[in-house]
């Protein structure tokens, strides 16, 4: 049996050591292959120096290097610059091109996924519709934080792809929409500029007690005189949301790929912030078939005091999900395809 | 996400004749976590023990030449890759003070899918012999 749910990474993960100079691209995908994540979800505007004007020898380039590894594309994420212009806003037919600009290179390297920026507009996308199902490309709209599953916003896309009866334009959630519990990694570093420990413990209990926002943002700002940092933690609940994981069901007809969001992984390689064991048995149980690839957003929070270490904190989240996997298939037994 | 890197203090070096400098360069990233085209990058504000030099002072190169940032804004054509130094040259009489100095950098960018301009800011204490 082919697993459902497959393994990759995306290489934003290891934004910190590219940028640094410390991995190559070709360097992640080798370390992907060695722990078994084969999915390669990749960001051409900082993965391809000469993007976007790729060449036929680049693409097979890259081509060679994937599959050199064991390895497959998942994902091709896409930007879109409406304010390219400082004087005016791209027009409607300008988005379009641009859009089908990245289907086509999509199209070329072989991937059958694009992540949709969540700011795109359905009407927009509803006009590439027909050329990316030309190019036989799933237009996922990435549902990330705040925005999440049941958001209006996320509805209209929805909305559009059922009005068109497309399977060719959906979703793509990001896992930083189910954030159960504040990030440890977060409340380090704004205790390091300055926040009390005590109004710190009182913003995570706060959101562990899933109060809104708003009130705890209040308390901390007025109530408690919050300093800069302790009101800058607070304020950063607006951006974190714990959706409901019991509608994945719901949903999972409209997406083929996840970025597996994450800030930091414990030692025993188990997740403090996003509640994976709680999403991944209802994927298990939504027969839902496509690539958990890995989304490493932790560099940021720990770079002021520590080396980074994209490489470890993948692996650990990696564990996590083959055992998370395991036992929900065990549960509930990996549906087989009709 | 990358604010702490986007100055490269060794790169740091007066400009124009010895004994005269004109200005000073010193080679910068994107703080960004992908590339992005020369005219969605609004400001390079530099600044010396917290003064910032005047924007027709400062000019750009990610390789191909220098330009203003009046001329960026239509530089349409051309990128700062992710991770990729650039220079900044910068006019100053003088160059760059000797001794102990803050040199600092905001990059001011327009990211189209947030509400306001992104921010980055670095700023490096330097013991600049000359």
């Amino acid at each position: 049996m082919t697993a459902k749910i497959r393994r990759g990474v995306s290489l934003y993960s290891f934004q910190e050591e590219m940028f640094l100079g410390r991995m190559t691209v070709e360097d992640c995908v080798s370390f992907a292959a060695s722990i078994g994540a084969n999915g390669i979800e990749i960001l051409p505007e900082q993965n391809m120096p000469s993007f976007p004007d790729l060449t036929d020898a680049q693409v097979e380039e890259w081509k060679d290097m994937i599959a050199r590894h064991g390895c497959h594309f998942t994902a091709y994420d896409m930007f879109l610059d409406t304010k390219r212009r400082k004087d005016r806003l791209m027009s409607d037919d300008e988005q379009v091109e641009s859009i089908k600009r990245d289907l086509l290179l999509c199209n070329r390297l072989g991937i059958r996924n694009m992540r949709v920026l969540v700011f795109v507009r359905p009407d927009i996308l509803g006009r590439c519709v027909p050329y990316a199902e030309e190019m036989d490309v799933h237009m996922g709209v990435e549902v990330h934080a705040p925005w999440h599953l049941e958001h209006a916003w996320i509805l209209r896309t929805i909305e559009e792809a059922d009005r068109l009866n497309t399977k060719h334009l959906g979703i793509l959630p990001d896992m930083g929409i189910f954030m159960k519990h504040y990030p440890p990694a977060y409340r380090a570093r704004f205790e390091r500029q300055g926040a009390r420990p005590e109004v710190a413990q009182f913003i995570v209990d706060q959101h562990d007690a899933k109060i809104m926002c708003e009130y705890t943002i209040y308390e901390v700002a007025v109530k408690m005189g919050g300093n800069k940092a302790e009101i800058a933690m607070a304020e950063i609940l607006r951006h974190s949301p714990f959706a409901n994981p019991k509608r994945i069901g719901d949903y999972a007809p409209y997406f083929r790929h996840i970025q597996a969001k994450f800030y930091e992984m414990n030692e025993d390689c188990t997740d403090p912030s996003i509640a994976y064991d709680e999403v991944i048995p209802e994927l298990v149980k939504a027969g839902w078939e496509g690539t958990l690839s890995s989304e490493y957003e932790g560099n940021r929070w720990i770079q002021d005091v520590q080396e980074v270490d994209s490489r470890e904190q993948v692996r650990r989240q990696h564990v996590m999900f083959e055992r998370l996997i395991a036992d929900a298939e065990a549960k509930y037994g990996a549906k087989e395809q009709a | 996400m990358f604010d702490k890197y986007i100055i490269d203090p060794a790169t740091l070096r007066n400009t124009g004749p010895a004994e005269a400098p004109t200005g000073f360069a010193f080679e910068t990233r994107l703080g960004y976590y992908r590339g992005l085209g020369l005219s969605m990058v609004e400001e390079l504000n530099v600044g010396i023990d917290g003064e910032i030099l005047p924007r027709e002072a400062v000019r750009f190169d990610e390789g191909p030449g220098a330009l203003t940032l009046d001329e960026m804004e239509t530089a349409f054509d051309r990128r700062w890759a992710f991770g990729a130094p650039a220079t900044l040259y910068v006019e100053r009489a003088g160059g760059f003070p000797k001794g102990e100095h803050k040199l600092s950098l905001q990059q001011k960018l327009r990211i189209s899918y947030m509400p306001f301009p992104s921010f980055n800011n670095d700023e490096k204490v330097i013991n600049f012999a000359g």
